[in-house]
C-alpha cells in the first residue's frame, strides 16, 4: 500500500514534466520540418551527438555539471519562497575567486587545493547572495531585484579583476591578456578520459561527481534535518513559520547563502575542470538562468534537478551535432523554451486548483 | 476524480494525435534529404576536386553569426572560397566559451580539413585541440602565439589601419577634440585606440583624444551614450572599435550631426552623411586566403600578419566624405608605414615612446 503510493507520487510529479517534454519535442518538429529539414535526421543528430558513445556522452557530462549546481541553487531558493536569479552574479564571483585561491594556494597539492578552491567559490557565492538576502531578510528589498543588479556589479567587478589584479601582466609580469592567469595542473579536476580512456577526447571532468554529492548533500539538508524543515516552512507560508516560532529573518539570509555558495560552487568547479581562467567578457555565462528552468522541470526536488539537468545537458550539447547536420541551433532553444512553458502553465495550474479548492472547501463541508 | 482522469486521457489523447501528426509529415522531407544531399555534394566532386571534397569548418565566438563584425565577415570569405574552389562550408556557434573545446574536437573527429577559430578566446581551445588532433589543420583569428607546425595564425595590423583613419579624424576635427569609444578594454582593442591616437598626434599633435570603453559589444545604447557624452564635451569626430555599440555611436553623430569613423568593414550604409569613413579589417581575405592553401596544398602552420602592404587593413570610403587633400595625406602615411619610416604603436607604453618622424 505505501509502495503504491509513493509510486503514484512520483508518477504525478513526473506526470507533466514529461508530458512537457514530449510536446517540447513535437513542437521543435513542427519547426524542423517549417525549416526545411527532416525532424528524424535531426534528433537522431542530437541523441547520437549526446549519448551515442562514451565521449559524446562525456561532453554531455560537462555541460550537465554546471547547470546541475544552478539547478540546485535556484531549488534551494524557491523552496524557501526566494527567487534567486542572481545564481548567474554568483556563479561569476565564484569563478573568479577560485582562480584567485588557484592563485594564492599555488603551493599546495592537488586535493586540498581543489578543497580550496571550491571552497573559496562556495564562500565567495555565498557572500555575494548573503548581500540580496540581507537586504530582503532586513529592509524589505525585493531579492529580484538585488540579485539581477548584483548580476551586473558581479560581471563588471570580475571584468576588473581579470584586468588589473589577476591578469599574467600583474602576478607574472608577461605580456597583458584579455583573460587572468591560468590555474596550475595541482589546481585542475581530473578529467574522467584519465580515468576511463573511452571517454577520448570529450572534456567531462571529475566536478560532475562534486556536483552529485552536492545533490545528496542538499537532499538530507533539505528533507531530513530541523535546518531543512525551518526553510521550507518559511517558504510554504512565512507568518505562520513565524507564528509557530521560526525566525524569517534568519532562515531567508541562510537560504540564499546556501543557494549562492551553490551557485560559486558551480563557477569554481567550471574553472577548476573545464576553463582553468576567466576572461574579460561583455556576456553573462548563461547557467546562472539555465539554472532556473533547470529547476523548474526539476519540480525543485534534488533528485528531479539530476535528470532535469541531464535532459538541458543532452539537449545543448546534441546541438552541436545537429548544426553539423545543417539543422539552424534556435530549434534547441525552442525546445528548451516549450518544454519550460508546459512546465510553468502546470504550476499555474497548481496554484488555480489550490485557490478554487480553498473557495469551494467550506460549502461541501455545509453539506457534509 | 473522474473528470481528472478524463482530462489526463483526452490530454495524453492529444498529444499522440500531435504525435502522429508529427511523424506522418516527415515523411516526405527524409524521403527527399539523401536524395538531394548527394547530389549537392557530390557535383563539385567530380568536376572540380577529383580526389576527394574539401570540408573547411568555422566556429564563431559567442557573438555567433549576424554580428555584422568579424563572425560574418570571416564567414563571408569562406563562402567566396566556397564558390572558388567547390569547398564545403560548415559552421558551429559557440553559446559559450567553453564550448570553444567541444566545438573544435567535433570539427576535428569529423576530420575537416582545415578549421577556423574566429577570435583569440579560443587560443587556449585551439592549442589544445591542435595537439591532440595532430593530422588536422586549424587557422585562429586574432591570435599569433600558437607555434605549432598544424595551426596557422591570422593576425592583423589594426594599429596601423586605425592610424590612417587617425590621420583623416586630426585633419577633419575643427575643435581639436576627437573620441575613441572601444568595446572592452583588452589588448586587442588597446591596438586601435593608440593606433588612432598616434594617427591624430601625427597630423594635428594639439587635438585632445577622448577615450571611452563601453564594457560590451552587443549594445548600441551605451555606444550612443559614451559617443552623446563626448560629443558634450566638444569631440566632432569619433570612432569606434566597440562591434554593435559603434551602430549606437554612428546614430548619435546621425542625431547631433557630427562625423563617425566606422570599423572592421565599411560601415558608411549605416548613414552615408555621418560616416566620413571606415577603418577596415579584412578577416573575409584571410579565411580565403588559408582555404586557398588548403586547396592548392601549401598551408603551413606560422603566423601571417595582414597588414597595410597587402590589403589586410586599411580605411574604406564608399560614401566619398573625403577630400582628396585628406586622401593624399592618407595615402602619404600609409607609404610611410609601409616602407617602416613610422612604426605603429600598439599600447601604451609604445604609444608614450612615439614620436612622429618628418616626412
Amino acid at each position: 500500500m505505501k509502495g503504491e503510493k509513493l509510486i503514484k507520487k512520483i508518477w504525478n510529479s513526473m506526470k507533466f514534466p514529461l508530458i512537457a517534454i514530449v510536446l517540447g519535442f513535437l513542437v521543435g518538429a513542427i519547426f524542423i520540418i517549417a525549416s526545411d529539414n527532416s525532424p528524424i535526421v535531426a534528433y537522431q543528430a542530437l541523441f547520437q551527438g549526446s549519448l551515442s558513445s562514451f565521449s559524446s556522452f562525456g561532453e554531455t557530462l560537462y555541460k550537465t555539471t554546471p547547470i546541475l549546481f544552478t539547478g540546485l541553487a535556484i531549488a534551494v531558493a524557491f523552496r524557501t519562497g526566494l527567487f534567486n536569479i542572481g545564481a548567474e552574479g554568483q556563479y561569476i564571483v565564484g569563478a573568479i575567486s577560485a582562480v584567485a585561491a588557484g592563485w594564492y594556494f599555488q603551493g599546495l597539492p592537488h586535493l586540498p587545493l581543489i578543497i580550496a578552491i571550491v571552497i573559496s567559490g562556495a564562500l565567495a557565492g555565498a557572500l555575494w547572495a548573503s548581500i540580496a538576502g540581507f537586504l530582503k531578510a532586513k529592509i524589505g528589498v525585493h531579492e529580484v531585484i538585488t540579485t539581477i543588479m548584483l548580476n551586473y556589479t558581479a560581471l563588471h567587478l570580475s571584468n576588473y579583476i581579470a584586468k588589473a589584479v589577476l591578469n599574467p601582466q600583474v602576478l607574472e609580469g608577461t605580456e597583458k591578456k584579455a583573460h587572468t592567469v591560468s590555474l596550475t595542473d595541482a589546481g585542475k579536476l581530473t578529467k574522467l578520459n584519465e580515468i576511463i580512456p573511452q571517454f577520448e577526447y570529450s572534456s567531462a571532468h571529475t566536478g560532475i561527481f562534486i556536483a552529485l554529492a552536492m545533490v545528496f548533500v542538499i537532499y538530507i539538508l533539505l528533507f531530513k534535518t530541523s535546518i531543512g524543515y525551518e526553510l521550507r516552512s518559511v517558504g510554504k507560508n512565512p507568518d505562520a513559520a513565524e507564528y509557530g516560532g521560526i525566525n524569517k529573518t534568519k532562515n531567508i539570509i541562510i537560504s540564499m547563502a546556501i543557494s549562492g555558495s551553490l551557485a560559486g560552487m558551480a563557477g569554481a568547479v567550471q574553472v577548476a575542470g573545464l576553463l582553468y581562467k576567466v576572461s574579460q567578457t561583455p556576456n553573462m555565462p548563461g547557467y546562472g538562468f539555465d539554472g532556473i528552468a533547470v529547476a523548474l522541470v526539476g519540480q525543485n526536488h534534488p533528485i528531479g534537478i539530476i535528470f532535469s539537468a541531464l535532459l538541458f545537458g543532452i539537449l545543448s550539447n546534441g546541438s552541436r551535432k545537429m548544426q553539423i547536420a545543417g539543422i539552424p541551433k534556435e530549434i534547441i532553444g525552442i525546445i528548451q523554451g516549450v518544454i519550460i512553458v508546459f512546465v510553468a502553465a502546470d504550476q499555474m495550474s497548481k496554484i488555480l486548483e489550490k485557490r478554487k479548492k480553498a473557495k469551494i472547501k467550506p460549502k461541501e463541508g455545509d453539506e457534509k | 476524480m473522474k473528470k481528472r482522469v478524463l482530462a489526463l486521457t483526452l490530454v495524453i489523447a492529444m498529444v499522440f494525435a500531435l504525435a502522429l501528426t508529427g511523424c506522418s509529415k516527415p515523411a516526405e522531407p527524409t524521403t527527399a534529404a539523401p536524395t538531394e544531399a548527394p547530389t549537392e555534394t557530390e557535383a563539385p566532386t567530380e568536376t572540380e576536386a577529383p580526389a576527394k571534397q574539401i570540408v573547411v569548418g568555422m566556429i564563431t565566438d559567442t557573438g555567433g553569426l549576424g554580428d555584422e563584425s568579424f563572425n560574418d565577415s570571416a564567414y563571408l570569405g569562406l563562402t567566396k572560397a566556397k564558390e572558388d574552389f567547390g569547398v564545403e562550408v560548415k559552421v558551429l556557434e559557440s553559446d559559450d566559451e567553453d564550448d570553444y573545446g567541444p566545438n573544435l574536437t567535433a570539427f576535428a573527429s569529423e576530420k575537416y580539413d582545415l578549421i577556423f577559430s574566429v577570435g583569440f578566446l579560443m587560443a587556449d581551445a585551439t592549442k589544445a585541440a591542435a595537439e591532440q588532433f595532430t593530422d588536422q589543420n586549424f587557422a585562429i583569428i586574432d591570435e599569433g602565439g600558437i607555434v605549432l607546425p598544424n595551426v596557422a595564425g591570422l593576425t592583423f595590423k589594426e594599429h596601423e589601419g586605425s592610424f590612417l583613419v587617425g590621420v583623416i579624424a586630426g585633419l577633419t576635427s575643427e575643435t581639436d577634440v576627437i573620441g575613441f569609444v572601444g568595446g572592452m578594454q583588452f589588448p586587442l582593442i588597446e591596438k586601435f585606440q593608440y593606433g588612432f591616437q598616434a594617427g591624430v598626434k601625427a597630423v594635428n599633435p594639439d587635438a585632445q583624444v577622448l577615450v571611452n570603453y563601453t564594457g560590451s559589444f552587443g549594445d548600441p545604447a551605451l555606444g550612443k551614450e559614451a559617443a552623446l557624452a563626448q560629443h558634450q564635451l566638444g569631440a566632432d569626430v569619433i570612432y569606434h572599435a566597440s562591434g554593435a555599440c559603434g551602430i549606437g555611436v554612428i546614430q548619435a553623430a546621425g542625431e547631433q550631426d557630427f562625423w563617425a569613423i566606422g570599423v572592421d568593414m565599411d560601415q558608411s550604409a549605416l548613414d552615408p552623411e555621418h560616416v566620413l569613413c571606415s577603418m577596415i579589417k579584412r578577416v573575409d581575405n584571410a579565411t580565403y586566403l588559408a582555404t586557398k592553401s588548403i586547396v592548392e596544398g601549401t598551408f603551413k602552420g606560422e603566423t601571417i600578419e595582414f597588414g597595410l602592404e597587402v590589403d589586410g587593413v586599411g580605411y574604406s570610403d564608399e560614401a566619398g566624405n573625403l577630400s582628396a587633400e585628406m586622401v593624399a595625406a592618407a595615402e602619404k602615411y600609409r607609404a610611410a608605414i609601409i616602407d617602416g619610416t613610422i612604426i605603429v604603436p600598439t599600447d601604451l607604453a609604445t604609444f608614450e615612446a612615439f614620436e612622429v618622424p618628418e616626412l
